[in-house]
């Protein structure tokens, strides 16, 4: 039996290699569509070209009497499957019925409509442009400010105004702040729709084994229990015979944090062929059918003293929310409105949002979720209001944060930040770009005639969703460790990482834990069948809440390594360190391998203990954490062409005790390269018509390495007293603090020639009209 | 058609269809899964292998073209076990990585000695949308420092 060898250091902090890589890099990881089963079959969807239209009728006849084809099915055939749900409440919310498949009307470009399955991919494709779908066009709204305006076409006919909720948020004296404000500026923020283009499309392999009466679904998912529980529930099934397993996960970013149509479409047709079906979603369906993000039209307010001190804020936020509820689609507005104060300590605010239903794939979670929003518009705000002011934007900045000493720190908007130092973190980025002296050189530069720009953003971010209070889907983690009876240790988690690195950082966290190598031990997830249960990997919670229920469970397990060890060493004075139990009086030791071994075999029990060695803990979190950070920006427009070069990019973040650095930059590199989409290239752009125009990567302009700048990282470290381990959580930090930093960036380049403000994309064609318009 | 190739040093002989794609047939007919399908379009990179010593977007050259070619996937660079100096790869989902190794060692193939700009330049035809580049830009870097010694 091989032996279980401890370790005398410890691991968490280290820049540990990542345990996922040898399979990464080798070829070798499984992800769905690496999925090959006998008989399987293959699926393609047939999907609106419209926006809006009447159905009249569907011909399948060709398509079912083509080469291969073993059947297709249309919204008649799934009519019994449940909804596609929606998981958010929100107070008199319109909630239309999501059927799988289209009914007689769809709603939006890409609606699926029909399904064909063939013996292969190329068959099933032939036969898919053989299905005759008549279609009644109708009048499309893709933009949310026309669909509000009277007489726009209704998305749903039974709401004619478009509007599928009203939300209002209000603490303190708003009119009076404003009405007594030394100054009060105002602006219209756009947060564009966004395509979030995880390199792994979406892909679903089902598979029903009919005499077990058991769906086993493969689903690129970043969330297989809550998948298994809504789709059980969807396709009547009992829970415990749907098996969900998200294989290796090719990035989700929040997109993949759903219960999608397909995913049930794919169970119905695997029971009723009884065969194995495999749909992968191309390129083009994935821009079209999954979820998008953002689609915030934001309309500030801003008051404040002369002295710059802020003392209210209202916010009015028009949500394009699509044509449908996914899960969570209205509830990440209402994250924007919880973060609307930033890093500030105004306490007067106002909110407000209306969610507009359009001829659009519908928005949903993506990297930051609603947060993003928030902060580039309050980070905007701040950098108008100092322009206003004519107060440098990183004193105006200073001059609002919330003190250290007032955390824990009850905001306005009903939330309890848990700690900070808000200002360490721009003191060191200001450091590091050594403000002072590049202001005097982008005065020298401007009397060149040189765009030369400099953007601060600070920004915090709600992270490690829950408590449960706070998640409709419980808010969670479980872990459970399980020490082999050869002393190995195998760790189930919940949390179902798809790139975030858990394998590695949660195997550093049991390796201290239980002084063992961190070669014995192996972390396991995404499988309903392995792990006990689990919410999942989303919103920064995968250590702040998985971790933590990981290190509970790892103390439980402890509690029993002790209680063997002092049976086996005949003393009650023992303690337990560097994977040995040490008996405190003689110094004889039991190590964790002997330990295993005995508590398996189960002859000498410790009195009131059961054999085995394994724990399993549910750990609920008493509040989010609160990472924050300050990002600054130095671009340089070019007149002629109007790019915008970065010539510097400063991040320095806090996200509490970091376990892993090489890790933790990594998440803010890739954070940082999506906040840059947004702020210079992303938009997903539909026409009039509610067409996609952007459906292809030919026409999404997403990230290359060459367009992006070196991000130089910083860190300060403020741990988070919401749980044991001190950490905040860094998965979107990069992405939120980014895109108000780079904007305010070049705003400030351009503001002696009057800019004020800029949406975003900033495209070289938007700039170069800005310059050249202040030449005229 | 009958096509005939190798591809990580095995020959390999079958009856495919004008239409299918190399990458179909690299991944379906000879089962080497390496090579993702990212994009159809040649624009990401993920199915990016090696024909005849250059890098390739195999997700838009049918396999018929790919008769009497050479091929090295991701499944073959590793020799005697022993894994090529690329493959300390700066991943994160893993989803481009095999493409994005592919890519970065034609770069080292071409360019002993390459600049950071030659790097993200050489990248330029790979999409990952996880690490901001910069642990590949590392990677890359590392393995031309490496293969100097």
């Amino acid at each position: 039996m091989a032996t279980t060898t401890t370790k005398p250091e410890t691991l968490v902090g280290k820049r540990i290699r990542r345990r996922e890589d040898p399979r990464l890099i080798t070829g070798t990881a499984t992800y769905v569509e690496d999925i090959q089963m006998p008989g399987m079959h293959f699926a393609v969807i047939v999907r609106s070209p419209h926006a809006a239209a009447n159905i009249r009728s569907i011909d399948t006849k060709k398509a079912a009497a083509s080469k291969g084809v073993l059947a297709v099915f249309t919204g008649k055939d799934t009519e019994a499957v449940g909804p596609v749900p929606c998981g958010a409440s929100l107070p008199d919310l319109r909630v239309p019925h999501h059927h799988i498949l289209a009914m007689d009307r769809v709603y939006f470009v890409g609606h699926p409509v029909a399904v064909v399955v063939a013996t292969d991919r190329y068959l099933a494709r032939d036969a898919a442009d053989l299905v005759e779908v008549d279609y009644e066009t109708l009048p499309a709204v893709a933009d949310p400010e026309k669909a509000l305006a009277p007489g726009a076409p209704p998305v749903h006919p039974q709401w004619p105004d478009n509007t599928a909720f009203n939300f209002h948020q209000e603490n303190g004296e708003v009119d009076k702040v404003f009405a007594e404000a030394d100054v009060v500026v105002k602006q219209r923020i756009t947060s564009q729709r966004l395509i979030p283009t995880a390199m792994e499309t979406r892909g679903v392999v089902a598979e029903w084994r009919g005499a077990e009466r058991q769906l086993n679904l493969y689903s690129s998912t970043q969330i297989p229990h809550l998948l298994r529980s809504l789709l059980a529930q969807m396709l009547g099934l009992e829970e415990n015979r749907l098996r969900v397993v998200a294989p290796e996960v090719g990035g989700g970013f929040g997109s993949k944090l759903n219960v999608y149509a397909e995913e049930a479409l794919m169970g119905f047709v695997a029971m009723k062929i009884k065969k194995p079906v495999k749909w992968i979603e191309s390129r083009r369906e994935n821009f079209l059918c999954t979820i998008h993000g953002r689609g915030h039209v934001d309309y500030y307010e801003m008051a404040a003293k002369k002295d710059g001190t802020i003392t209210g804020i209202k916010l009015k936020i028009i949500q394009d929310l699509g044509a449908y509820h996914q899960l969570l689609t209205p509830a990440i507005p209402t994250l924007s409105v919880l973060m609307m104060p930033g890093l500030y300590r105004a306490k007067n605010i106002r909110a407000d949002i209306v969610g507009v239903f359009t001829n659009c794939v519908p928005t949903d979670a993506y990297r930051g979720a609603g947060r993003p929003e928030a902060t580039h518009g309050i980070e905007r705000m701040v950098d108008i209001l100092a322009a206003e002011l004519k107060m440098d934007p990183a004193e105006i900045r200073f001059k609002n944060f919330i003190a250290n000493e007032e955390f824990p720190f009850p905001t306005a908007t009903g939330l309890i930040y848990d700690s900070g130092d808000y200002a360490a973190p721009l003191k060191k980025a200001l450091a590091i770009v050594d403000y002072d002296n590049l202001r005097k050189e982008q005065t020298e530069a401007r009397k060149q005639g040189k765009l030369l720009g400099i953007g601060i953003s600070t920004y915090g971010e709600l992270c490690g969703a829950g408590p449960s209070a706070a998640l409709p889907v419980g808010g969670w983690e479980a872990a459970t460790v399980r020490i082999e009876p050869s002393g190995k240790v195998t760790v189930l988690t919940g949390a179902s990482p798809h790139g975030q690195g858990e394998e590695t950082t949660f195997a550093q966290i049991a390796a201290d834990e239980l002084g063992v190598d961190i070669d014995d031990i192996l972390v396991l997830h995404g499988d309903t069948n392995l792990i006990q249960y689990g919410i999942g990997t989303f919103g920064s919670r995968g250590t702040a809440v998985g971790g933590t229920a990981l290190h509970f469970a790892l103390q439980d397990v402890k509690v029993k390594i002790k209680k063997f060890g002092a049976t086996l060493l005949g003393s009650d004075d023992v303690s337990f360190s560097g994977g040995q139990v040490i008996c405190n009086k003689r110094g004889n030791t039991k190590s964790i391998q002997e330990i295993a071994a005995a508590a398996y075999r189960g002859v000498q029990l410790p009195p009131n203990t059961e054999p085995g060695l394994m724990a399993t803990h549910f750990w609920e979190p008493p509040n989010f954490t609160f990472p924050f950070g300050a990002h600054i920006v130095i671009t340089e427009v070019d007149r002629d062409t109007g790019a915008i070069s970065i010539r510097r990019y400063v991040a320095v973040d806090d996200c509490g005790n970091i376990l892993n650095p090489l890790i933790v930059d990594g998440q803010v590199h890739g954070g940082v390269a999506q906040g840059i989409g947004q702020a210079l290239w992303e938009q997903a752009v539909y026409d009039d018509n509610g067409q996609l125009i952007t459906g292809e990567m030919t026409d999404y302009v997403l990230p290359k390495a060459h367009m992006m700048p070196w991000i130089e990282s910083g860190h300060t470290v403020t741990p988070s007293p919401v749980n044991p381990l001190g950490v905040k959580g860094v998965g979107e930090a990069g992405t939120i603090g980014c895109s108000p930093a780079v904007v305010n960036s070049v705003v400030d380049a351009l503001s002696a020639l009057g800019v004020r403000h800029i949406d975003m994309p900033m495209t070289p064609e938007k700039i170069w009209k800005l310059v050249t318009g202040s030449r005229a | 058609m009958n096509i005939t190739l190798n591809i990580n040093g095995k020959n390999y002989s079958h009856d495919v269809e004008p239409r299918l794609l190399l990458i179909h047939y690299i991944r379906e007919v000879v089962g080497l899964t390496g090579p993702h399908v990212g994009c159809e379009t040649s624009l990401c990179g993920a199915c990016t292998v090696e024909l005849n010593g250059k890098a390739v977007k195999s997700c838009t050259i049918f396999a018929v073209q790919a008769n009497q070619a050479s091929i090295v996937t991701i499944e073959g660079l590793a020799t005697d076990g022993k894994l090529h100096a690329m493959q300390e790869h700066g991943a994160q989902c893993g989803f481009c990585t095999p493409g994005m190794i592919m890519a970065s060692k034609q770069i080292l193939d071409r360019n002993h000695r390459p600049t950071d700009d030659e790097i993200r330049h050489g990248l330029e035809g790979n999409i990952c949308r996880c690490t901001g580049y910069q642990h590949i830009v590392n990677a890359v870097r590392a393995a031309a420092a490496g293969a100097g010694k």
